[in-house]
């Protein structure tokens, strides 16, 4: 997992900074139309092995999901909303990015998406539009590889097939599908970003079916174009924060990025353009890192919108028992998923769309967390904090011995009852008091502020979500299921989804950057990031990344 | 490797780093390919194993006995499996091995001391009492924490672990392929009587 000992600088046309889905799939592209390439990554390259690590650290509670990542004095970062930003859940600095860790669902955005302003009259269109986005979609879906079908009457408009094959439905879906089918709710397949087939020199998915650490490469994840980049002359360097981006005299070009290498050196990478691909909340924390004279409130913020308008995904689970067999966990992903609810009314609750459980209980626990009452880091939490609860479960049973052998405690779907679930992802609304931005009392292991999140749900996205779990408790309801839980956006955290920090426009004193995603005050900086997203849809942002990236290296390559 | 791992200051091993650390200790990696058996004994369909892993017959005979009392009796445990599941995985995290191999030791040493006989040598009840007189089956999993603790978290955690990625486990658990297994993809789209519908 070394990459290049030699961190310094070297000759560049680009530098890119971040190596994960935007900042690979814009390194490749350009790598191959023959330009020098460097891409500055702060995390470290893995291994094959460290997948199959990873899939261990997810599957046992009694390892850290995160830690195979993360550094607590580099990665700190500050949350004030109501949401709870839990920032190092919903990212992963490594080369690849946060796709290490992803899902790999890839429904592109709607067309409506583009134009909430024109059909709604609420925020603002974006500057472009779906049909201008979908060519680069088409070539996104094929340099990531999507597995999917046409079979989405809800859907945006499509003019050319899925790479490959869509996933069979599941079981449960069957089962599903007969409840919406009722209620007049059709279903689709999920397109993703994991091969049904060998695509690409990687092989089908085996079913390991821990798809957030997959172990075996049939899930996309940026590894695949920083390798491609790297054959294409690219250079990738690993373990190198970007501290703060310079620009010249005149505050007119960007002229290096200032980052620090892991023996605590300090270098400067000059190159001819600049691509900032931090993901959704440290791309806005660089430019505002990068203040000057000329930019008192950070780089490429005259606008002042550098960090606000950030939105992510609400998103509400009903969780419910049947008596028949569900079939949860013989797979890790998503197979079913509906658009019904996606077009809106106005006004009235916005888009969302659901997804159908294929994995509604973990099968791990059990006794593998069984924490005993009188453990004694158990028995000091409990005097710390008294509850009625511990104190009963002390009293009561005060060996709590963790049964072995016949009387294991098993983590089963088994049943009756059996397991099952529906959720519901939709649409947040961009507010200017929704933002990222630094925290002046604390800061990283390089001496700079942490950012500081400041998120919360207003009357939109209240009303969007619950309408959305009426719809899930009529498709369970009608399935014949007894509803077990359901959850509320109260108390909730951060959806993994980050955008809206660097938005796109057409006029640059309430936007960041162009229809090209250039920055509207630097002639050679440009973001490739869900931070340009003007509005967030309710469909997951990657692919969308993605085909921006790919139009964004077309625009850079015009310039070279 | 890193400008900063060739000086003697790197002896702080830092979360984030500690793959890297694995890089230059850790077990060449091998081709996990398990067959696929729907039975409830367990065994490694292929020889995949790396033969360079760090246990001896003798850990692998203790910590077969012992899966012999962790996992319920309708599952019937093969030395193979152990080795390959257990040994013959990736190591997760640095030092993993040796320190279950520590804890195996442990277990055996408190059966020889206190229970008048090595673990394989008992019986299954008897290597119970033998975790459970450790304080075993009462404390939290802890990978840096009391022997007990430890034993937890890398004998039975370990255990558990394989059992719950592998059929037989699943089977126990109402899963044809579970989380961590490579089973393919007929067992999602079949119904309970086994076909689809
Ligand atoms: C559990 C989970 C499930 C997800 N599922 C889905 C899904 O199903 N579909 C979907 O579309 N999306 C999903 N996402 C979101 C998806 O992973 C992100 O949208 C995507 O990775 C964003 O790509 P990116 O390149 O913009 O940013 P990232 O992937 O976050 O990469 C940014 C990179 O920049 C690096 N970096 C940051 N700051 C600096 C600095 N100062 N200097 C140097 N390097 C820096 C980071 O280390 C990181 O490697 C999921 C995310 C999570 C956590
Ligand atoms: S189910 Fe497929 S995608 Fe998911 S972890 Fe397994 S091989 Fe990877």
């Amino acid at each position: 997992m070394t990459g290049a000992d030699d961190r310094s600088p070297t000759d560049a046309d680009v530098c890119i900074v971040g190596a994960g889905p935007a900042g690979a799939v814009t390194a490749y592209d350009l790598a191959r139309r023959g330009h020098d390439i460097v891409v500055l990554e702060a995390g470290e390259r893995l291994t094959p092995e460290d997948h199959h690590r990873r899939m261990e650290m997810w599957l046992r509670p009694d390892l850290e999901r995160n830690s195979f990542w993360l550094d607590g004095a580099r990665d700190a970062y500050t949350s004030t909303g109501a949401i709870d930003a839990r920032l190092n859940e919903t990212r992963v600095k490594a080369v690849g990015g946060t796709s290490v860790h992803w899902d790999a669902n890839t429904p592109r955005l709607h067309e409506e998406d583009f134009e909430m302003n024109t059909r709604y009259g609420v925020a603002k269109d974006w500057p472009i539009s779906y049909d201008d986005l979908q060519p680069y979609y088409v070539r996104a879906e094929r340099e990531i590889g999507v597995s999917g079908a046409d079979d989405n009457p809800h859907g945006p408009p499509r003019k050319e097939p899925y790479p490959m094959e869509a996933f069979r439905p599941s079981y449960s879906d069957s089962l599903f599908a007969e409840a919406c089918a009722e209620l007049e709710i059709t279903m689709a397949s999920q397109p993703k970003a994991i091969n049904s087939e060998s695509y690409d020199d990687r092989s089908g998915c085996v079913g390991y079916g821990v798809c957030n650490a997959c172990p075996s490469g049939a899930k996309y994840s940026a590894e695949v174009h920083v390798r491609k980049a790297e054959a294409e002359g690219a250079r990738i360097v690993d373990q190198v924060q970007a501290l703060s981006v310079e620009h010249d005299q005149t505050g007119d070009y960007v002229e290096s990025v200032v980052y620090a290498t892991p023996d605590g050196r300090e270098y400067r990478q000059e190159a001819d353009q600049f691509v900032i691909a931090c993901g959704g909340i440290e791309t806005p924390r660089l430019l505002l890192l990068s203040d000057s004279i000329a930019f008192p409130d950070g780089l490429a913020n005259s606008s002042g919108a550098v960090g606000r308008y950030l939105m992510d995904h609400p998103n509400v689970t009903t969780t419910a028992t049947l008596d028949e067999p569900t079939r949860q966990s013989n797979i890790g992903w998503v197979s079913s998923r509906s658009d019904q609810f996606y077009a809106r009314e106005s006004p009235g609750p916005g888009s969302y769309h659901l997804t159908f459980s294929n994995t509604a209980k973990v099968t791990y626990g059990g006794a593998q967390d069984r924490r005993a009452p009188t453990s004694p880091s158990q028995i000091l939490d409990i005097v710390g904090n008294p509850t009625p609860d511990a104190l009963a479960e002390l009293a009561t049973d005060p060996l709590n011995e963790t049964p072995l052998g016949d009387n294991l405690d098993l983590p089963t779907t088994d049943g009756p009852p059996y397991p099952i679930s529906i959720r519901g992802a939709g649409e947040m609304l961009p507010r200017s008091d929704n933002r990222v931005m630094l925290d002046g009392s604390r800061t990283d292991s390089h001496g700079r502020p942490v950012p500081s999140v400041d998120l919360s749900d207003g009357e939109h996205e209240q009303e969007t979500m619950e309408h959305c779990l009426g719809v899930q408790e009529s498709v369970l309801t009608e399935l014949g299921a007894e509803i077990t839980g359901v959850s509320t956006l109260d108390g909730r955290g951060m959806s993994t989804h980050h955008m809206g920090t660097t938005r796109m426009g057409t006029d640059p004193s309430d936007s960041v950057v162009n229809s090209e995603c250039r920055t509207h005050d630097l002639e050679n900086l440009w973001i490739a990031s869900s931070s340009v997203f003007t509005t967030g849809g309710a469909n997951n942002p990657t692919l969308t990344i993605i085909a921006l990236a790919l139009k964004a290296a077309e625009h850079i390559d015009d310039q070279l | 490797m890193t400008d900063d791992q060739h000086g003697a200051t790197d002896s702080v091993l830092t979360r984030r780093r500690f793959f890297t650390a694995l890089g230059g200790t850790s077990l060449a990696a091998t081709v996990y390919e398990y067959g696929i058996g729907s039975d409830r004994s367990l065994q490694s369909a292929t020889e995949t194993q790396d033969s360079r892993h760090p246990a001896s017959q003798y850990h692998i005979d203790v910590m077969t006995a012992i899966a012999e009392a962790v996992y319920p009796s309708a599952v019937s445990v093969e030395s193979s499996f152990i080795e390959s599941r257990v040994f013959g995985r990736v190591e997760p995290k640095p030092n993993h091995f040796e320190n279950l191999l520590t804890s195996i030791e442990a277990v055996d040493g408190h059966s020889r001391a206190r229970f008048g006989g090595a673990i394989p040598d008992i019986s299954p009840g008897r290597r119970r009492k033998v975790l459970q007189s450790m304080g075993v089956t009462a404390v939290h999993p802890n990978a840096d924490g009391t022997t007990a603790e430890q034993v937890r978290f890398y004998v039975v955690n370990d255990l558990l672990y394989a059992l719950f990625t592998s059929p037989a486990g699943g089977e126990l658990m109402g899963v044809d392929n579970p989380p961590g297994y490579p089973g393919g993809r007929d067992a999602y789209q079949r119904g309970p009587d086994g076909g689809e519908r």
